[in-house]
């Protein structure tokens, strides 16, 4: 097999070929989808929020876990965020990254040291920070809501302008993305998620760090959806107790989409970007094709269980080439 | 170890290793129980209002919904399997009503055929789980968007809250002379129906084999696929029924409608001795869970502390039940002193 | 009876691993009171012992995965205390398991170095290098793997290859190989046993973990007894004979195992005709009469577990036919075969025979559950009057019949087992691996009650890797050779030889 064959052969090459004809299609039918000044940065600006959970997600997802909490961490430091704003007048935004990295970050320890030390299933874990997070979260909004005129301009400038005709939070986004592709492929750690995720008994049995590794990888998770809060505050500018509602699935989804195997071992932080961006461009495609945006749900779902049936389908060919291939 | 010898002395079995008492009492269902009725007594005693009758049938009238799903989803939850797609079909079913009343038909009709939807999106989640082969997991989480977005593609940011009163009154009456919610009768037959189901028909002695071991139980004739589809198709049919009821209770239907209510459902039935690994679990504690977090969230609202607080105090229990299962079992583990880090086989394997 | 015994005098020089006096109970079960063990450089050591003799437990102290009570644990010399498996691992010790433990998902590469992969520039995995030392690996041990497949639907052989390297990338001293031909094919077993000769030329040493007399005689040096948790003597192997190792091992002279009935044998039960499964078996046509004992002998890896599986239904087929007394059964249907009378008692018995967590009476009577209902209802009471009737026939050690079933020995697991399918008042009985992983006294046992289930006119199927039970127990010996029947030998006619020959020869061959 050529390396472009190889390369021509892989999911995510697959999705983002499906991307690239989502758009064409779109633009072709209202040429401002894309050809307008807004139309370009909304497409790679939305979905640039959605990318960083994605891809803290599907490392989880790869070390056969899942983290159900993101959507409220993402809340809760949304929240965070503006109210650093208020209460420290002053306050540097850069720092204000850092606040919302650490406090991301922290939150996922807390599920990280509970599965990992006390060996209870992620999905129930999660669950229940789930609850406590957004708890959090609406006790400490109260009534209230952050406003964009708390927070100071140039952090929402970096919400809304871009260098080079590429906005600064997809950029953010695409840094860490690089960063997080380049640590699971070429580091030893990296390497491990992996084999924790493809077999964790084999994992313990060969002597792996694997306590350290999944506590790792919740940190990280935590960490990115903790920075996608503070992007979310400079995006929209608006924060109420309910911001980042409902994006673990959807970073649940974009994964799976963008072929992470829900059983953990395989799959790429690359193809969960790519995912989370063929999920939202999809949303926003619809409207502009005619369809009535009341039907995305229902297009998510579809593309969910195209991507695990099509996963299933390879995955019993290539186990029937392997096996023929032994025998022969 | 003798060689055979042509006749032994013929063995006298114990039935049980434990006395019935240690066996009843030293469960996690007796705990939650025991939890319920200490948080119930404390909640009568020093919230205000909370022993009166009208809060035991708003209470009832709330965890309904959760209570009928929470049947289907314990079995599930036992052969190791999960359904995450329950309150999207609860949603959908809703949407359905809704529909077909305003189109004119009587409730009986849209009733039936709602529940007829529940059913076709209960063979959708098995269909996949039993015939591709795809983990629930997964399934479930497509299929959660799937339903939900049909159910607001259908009636979109409409809702339809025309109802016969007839019908919405039913839904939130009570059974005469008692602060009991008449819709509990439903619940009652359908609770037992469910715990003879499992605990005591073959088909229940099944689901626990699945769960523990899905292979064996193969090998041993039962039909592992069949079980788990019709499972499924019980919990789209039983959560088309709860949306039927949230509907008429609410007098709208709404495309939105019970939106995160799987998460409460799976709370509660985790909560209630059920483990997540599959195999083990009573209907007892199963109520016994939902009634312990409807409790504490009615009681903490006639407190007046406020609904996050709420939430928090219910991912709390969560994550402390499954946490001290795991704890008594390192302890357990320790014990027997094998000095080792990670679970040993049995050391009888020798 | 001697007391503890001595090992035979030797200069301490050359040993790698001393262990002496160890001792291990896990509670109230003692697994270990004198285990001891020298192993040198440049050998391979076989450690022999009935299951229960405290192999597996010692092997697990050395390996780092449990923790002794007492005695000591020397490596080259030197005290050692291994509180995990990596440290015994960075020590120098490699156990190859039985069922080797790689990541599916992961390149054959990736498994060897992981956690250990040659690094370049920043920290990043040099895979260039890595492949080319995979490459070397195999090169040493004269075996050809491609190193960038995933290791998902390698043969076992092949995966035990991949741990063996693993262990010299480790560059282990120790080697032990816990029952590792157990899965493999005769053309396997050849070549490990060539990749252990060269080790051994390495100067590394091998501790060889088998129940095979055959391979222990044919591959190792020197062979240590141990039987009920204790050392009882070690010889080299030019200096022992199988009968001795045996009455090391069981502690008395062991007569005929194999207590064999003559039985009037009655009409055709069973008729299996053209079945085939591409790349399992193919064309597998036979029958069982009642009260015959029809074994299906062959190699491992043969097919034959396959071929019972088929016809019991919990594997499909692709062609051919399945009749119980003259009425066909449809195929892939497993209750629709236990209603017409088969019974399927399967290899492995704790993944597929039982439910281990599940209690004893639940176990026992979970074929039956539908015949125990009262419209439609079961109860624990006639759960536990069906068990008891069952556990008492056949003699079941347990606590209780609430008793997880996980905890009983093998032998009495595996009764449970035969007493789950015997309430189903079976016409044909396929047992797989009867007697494999029990001790000897219930070996008997359970051949004796083959033989009285016989008598009672029942049709029994045996498949046996075991040649003497083989050869002690069938009326017939059908021979599977990579999928086919190659041989349908009469019990007057049948031998070693003859079975063995059918066993590695193609039809035409072993006409």
């Amino acid at each position: 097999m050529t390396r472009l064959g190889h390369l021509l052969k892989q999911r995510e090459t697959g999705i983002a070929l499906a991307l690239i004809l989502v758009v064409v299609f779109t633009t072709a039918k209202n040429p401002a989808f894309l050809f307008s000044s807004d139309g370009w940065r909304d497409l790679l600006l939305t979905p640039s929020i959605l990318m960083l959970v994605a891809v803290g997600q599907a490392i989880v997802i790869i070390t056969r876990n899942v983290d159900l909490s993101v959507g409220s961490v993402v809340g809760l430091t949304a929240y965070l965020t503006g109210r650093v704003f208020i209460d420290l007048p002053g306050v540097p935004w850069p720092l204000v990254f850092v606040i919302g990295l650490v406090a991301g970050g922290l939150l996922g320890l807390i599920n990280g040291a509970l599965v990992a030390f006390a060996k209870v299933p992620a999905l129930v874990i999660t669950l229940g920070t789930l609850y406590i997070y957004r708890g959090i979260n609406v006790m400490w909004t109260g009534s209230d809501r952050i406003n964009s005129s708390d927070m100071p301009r140039e952090f929402l400038a970096l919400g809304t302008q871009s260098l080079l005709g590429i906005p600064y939070l997809t950029i953010i986004a695409l840094v860490v993305l690089v960063i997080a592709g380049w640590y699971l492929r070429t580091q030893r750690a990296g390497r491990e998620f992996y084999a924790i995720g493809s077999d964790p008994a084999a994992a313990h049995l060969y002597g792996l760090k694997v306590t350290q590794r999944v506590l790792t990888a919740f940190v990280v998770c935590g960490a990115l959806a903790g920075l996608a809060g503070v992007l979310y505050a400079a995006r929209y500018g608006t924060v109420n107790s309910q911001a980042g509602s409902g994006w673990e699935l959807d970073a649940v989804g974009a994964a799976v989409i963008g072929g992470v195997a829900i059983f953990g071992g395989s799959g790429t932080v690359w193809g969960a970007a790519i995912g989370a961006y063929l999920l939202l461009t999809i949303n926003r495609a619809l409207p502009v094709i005619g369809v009535q945006d009341f039907w995305q749900r229902a297009v998510v779902g579809v593309l969910i269980l195209g991507a695990i049936v099509l996963d299933r389908v390879l995955a019993v060919r290539q186990s029937r080439r392997l096996t023929e291939a032994r025998d022969r | 170890m003798t060689q055979a010898t042509a006749s032994a002395p013929t063995r006298v079995y114990k039935d049980y290793a434990r006395p019935l008492w240690r066996r009843l009492l030293l469960t996690r269902e007796a705990a939650i129980i025991a939890l319920l009725v200490i948080v119930y007594v404390v909640a009568a005693l020093s919230v205000r209002n909370f022993a009166a009758p009208i809060t035991i049938t708003y209470l009832l009238l709330d965890v309904a919904a959760i209570l009928f799903i929470a049947l289907p989803m314990t079995l599930i939850i036992i052969t190791g399997e999960i359904d995450l797609s329950v309150a999207s079909i609860v949603g959908l079913s809703s949407v359905t009503l809704g529909t077909l009343h305003q189109a004119g038909l009587p409730i009986e009709a849209a009733g039936t055929v709602a529940i007829l939807v529940g059913i076709v999106a209960g063979a959708i989640n098995g269909f996949f789980i039993t015939v591709v082969g795809l983990p629930s997991l997964a399934v479930t989480i497509g299929t959660l968007a799937l339903f939900r977005g049909l159910a607001v593609g259908i009636l979109g940011t409409t809702a339809v809250t025309d109802f016969t009163e007839f019908w919405t009154d039913l839904a939130k009456s009570k059974i005469p002379g008692t602060p009991v919610p008449t819709v509990m009768i439903l619940f009652v037959v359908l609770a037992i129906v469910f715990a003879v189901l499992l605990h005591f028909t073959p088909f229940g002695r099944g689901i626990y084999a699945i769960g523990l071991s899905s292979e064996a139980a193969r090998f041993s004739g039962v039909k592992v696929e069949q079980t788990k589809f019709i499972l499924f198709v019980l919990s789209g049919a039983i959560s088309a029924l709860a949306g039927i009821y949230y509907t008429l209770r609410f007098g709208s239907a709404r495309g939105d409608n019970a939106t995160g209510l799987e998460l409460s459902v799976i709370a509660a039935v985790l909560l209630g001795g059920v483990s997540i690994f599959g195999g083990r679990g009573n209907i007892a504690g199963v109520i016994a869970g939902v009634l312990l977090i409807g409790i504490l969230g009615s009681a903490l609202r006639l407190a007046n502390v406020t609904s996050d607080v709420i939430n928090i105090i219910t991912g709390a229990l969560l994550v402390a039940s499954v946490v001290s299962t795991s704890v008594l079992a390192w302890i357990h583990r320790k014990r027997i002193g094998a000095g080792i880090k990670k679970g040993p086989p049995s050391p009888a394997q020798d | 009876m001697s007391d503890t015994p001595e090992p035979p005098a030797q200069p301490t020089a050359h040993a790698v691993l001393e262990l002496s006096r160890i001792a291990k109970a896990f509670g109230a079960v003692v697994a270990l009171t004198n285990g001891t063990l020298r192993l040198e450089r440049g050998s391979i050591h076989a450690l022999v012992g009935e299951n229960g003799a405290g192999k597996s437990t010692l092997v697990k102290i050395i390996a780092g995965l449990y923790q002794r009570d007492a005695g000591e644990f020397l490596l080259e010399g030197e005290s050692v205390d291994f509180t995990s498996t990596a440290q015994a691992k960075e020590a120098g010790i490699a156990v190859i398991y039985q069922e080797p433990t790689l990541f599916p998902d992961l390149s054959v590469t990736e498994n060897i170095f992981m956690g250990r992969q040659p690094r370049g520039a920043l920290g990043m995995i040099d895979r260039r290098a890595m492949k080319a030392e995979a490459l070397a690996l195999f090169e040493r041990l004269g075996v050809r793997i491609d190193p960038d497949r995933p290791t998902l639907g390698l043969s076992i052989a092949d995966q035990q290859i991949i741990e063996i390297a693993k262990a010299i990338s480790l560059d282990a001293k120790v080697l032990i190989m816990d029952e590792p031909t157990a899965a493999l094919s005769g053309v396997e077993v050849d070549r490990l046993f060539a990749v252990a000769r060269g080790l051994r030329d390495e100067d590394r040493a091998i501790l060889f973990i088998s129940h095979r007399f055959d391979e222990v005689f044919a591959l190792c040096d020197t062979v240590t007894v141990m039987r009920d948790g204790a050392y009882i003597a070690t010889s080299p192997i030019g200096d022992t004979t199988v009968p001795q190792i045996v009455r090391q091992m069981v502690g008395r002279d062991v007569t005929t195992l194999f207590p064999k009935q003559e039985v009037p044998i009655g009409d055709v039960v069973l008729e299996v005709d053209g079945l085939t499964q591409p790349g399992v078996f193919h064309d597998v046509s036979f029958v069982a009469r009642a009260g015959e004992i029809v074994a299906l002998a062959g190699l491992v890896g043969a097919g034959r577990s396959e071929i019972a599986r088929a016809v019991f239904g919990v594997d499909p087929y692709a062609s051919g036919s399945v009749k119980v007394n003259g009425r066909m059964l449809p195929k892939h249907k497993p209750a629709t075969a236990m209603a017409a009378g088969i019974a399927l008692v399967p290899e492995d018995r704790r993944q597929q025979g039982l439910v281990l967590d599940s209690s004893v009476s639940r176990n026992a009577t979970l074929a039956i559950r539908k015949q125990l209902a009262r419209f439609g209802l079961i109860t624990s009471a006639a759960e536990n009057e069906s068990a008891r009737v069952w556990a008492s026939r056949l003699e079941v050690k347990t606590a209780s019949l609430d008793t997880e079933v996980g905890t009983l020995s093998g032998g009495n697991q595996q009764k449970v087992v035969l007493g789950k399918w015997l309430a189903t008042d079976p016409k044909v009985l396929f047992v797989d691996e009867p007697t494999r992983g029990i001790d000897v006294g219930t070996k008997a046992e359970v051949h004796r009650l083959l033989s009285e289930l016989a008598g009672q006119g029942l049709a029994i199927v045996m498949i046996s890797s075991e040649l003497p039970e083989v050869l002690g127990m069938a009326d017939r010996v059908l021979v599977v050779h990579e999928g086919r029947i190659t041989a349908d030998i009469p019990r007057a006619e049948a031998t070693a030889e003859s079975v063995m020959f059918a066993a590695t020869h193609t039809a035409g061959e072993a006409a």
